[in-house]
């Protein structure tokens, strides 16, 4: 079923592997970090304004 | 799915007969070249509703596609260029395709630069709409570039008028990645939309109520 023989030759990619590779780690890491920053952001936003509400009382 | 269509692509699809092994960053540079035109032209589409109806929530999803639209112009020219080195022997051609492609990546820096640059946020998706939506022209000059002009770059490998040219291992693959990407793209666009409301609506009661 799979195309390669074995897992070094899937590694090497026929001799393509630093730009197959290349292209697929840079992808994966570029997608985490978006995912890691937005929700950091969305945490601290959300640590501010509980904060915050927590000081001013309900009106 | 994004596992899946990676098994096919990277597994069990066959070698391609002229580029050999190199072929298969095909699985990340075409869905993320076709997500960063979509999400432009979704971008505009919504800049254009907040623009047109002063709808603050278009203009927040406007906002919150742009990120993710720059980042899949970046993958798309990116694994393009990996790609292009051992296929074409160059990094870089100012090719019609690949130049109008990084014109789109700066629509997507200005859009968000402009709209940083302007305190006033209503005032900022106004302006930031307006140039999105000159934009525009960019995206059908990118997918037909490869038409027009005699480029270096291949004529498309799927289109809908007539029967794809690759083997149906490659394209299901392909196809995988692509709705794998829409969801992604989808999933943090969304996300991002959610932080814009509670940090413009902080001063509502609701916001007070969710948090």
């Amino acid at each position: 079923m799979f195309y390669w023989s074995n897992f070094s030759d899937f590694l090497n990619m026929g001799g393509y592997a630093l730009y197959v590779w290349g292209s697929y780690l840079v992808t994966v890491l570029v997608l985490v970090i978006e995912v890691l920053r937005l929700r950091s952001r969305n945490r601290a936003l959300r640590k501010t304004l509980i904060s915050e509400f927590n000081e001013t009382p309900k009106n | 799915m994004t596992i899946i269509g990676l098994i096919i692509g990277l597994g069990i699809a066959p070698t391609d007969h002229q580029q050999g092994n190199s072929y298969r960053i095909i699985f990340i540079h075409v869905p993320a070249a076709w997500m960063s035109m979509l999400i432009y032209v979704v971008m505009a589409f919504w800049a254009a509703i907040g623009l047109i109806f002063n709808a603050r929530l278009a203009s927040m999803l406007a906002l919150s596609l742009a990120p993710t639209g720059a980042i899949m112009t970046f993958i798309a020219l990116w694994t393009g260029a990996v790609w292009g080195k051992p296929t074409w022997g160059t990094w870089w051609v100012w090719d019609a395709r690949l130049t109008s492609e990084l014109v789109l990546l700066f629509l997507y820096f200005g859009f968000l630069s402009l709209h940083a640059s302007i305190d006033d946020v209503r005032k900022a998706d106004r302006s930031a709409a307006l140039l999105a939506i000159v934009g525009v022209i960019n995206v059908p000059i990118i997918y037909f570039s490869v038409k027009w002009w005699n480029t270096l770059h291949q004529g498309a490998s799927i289109s809908l008028t007539k029967a794809p040219t690759m083997a149906t291992q490659m394209l299901s693959g392909m196809l995988i990645m692509v709705f794998a990407f829409w969801m992604y793209s989808i999933a943090v666009a969304l996300y991002r939309c959610r932080t814009l409301i509670l940090e413009r609506e902080r001063h509502t009661t609701w916001v007070r109520e969710t948090v």
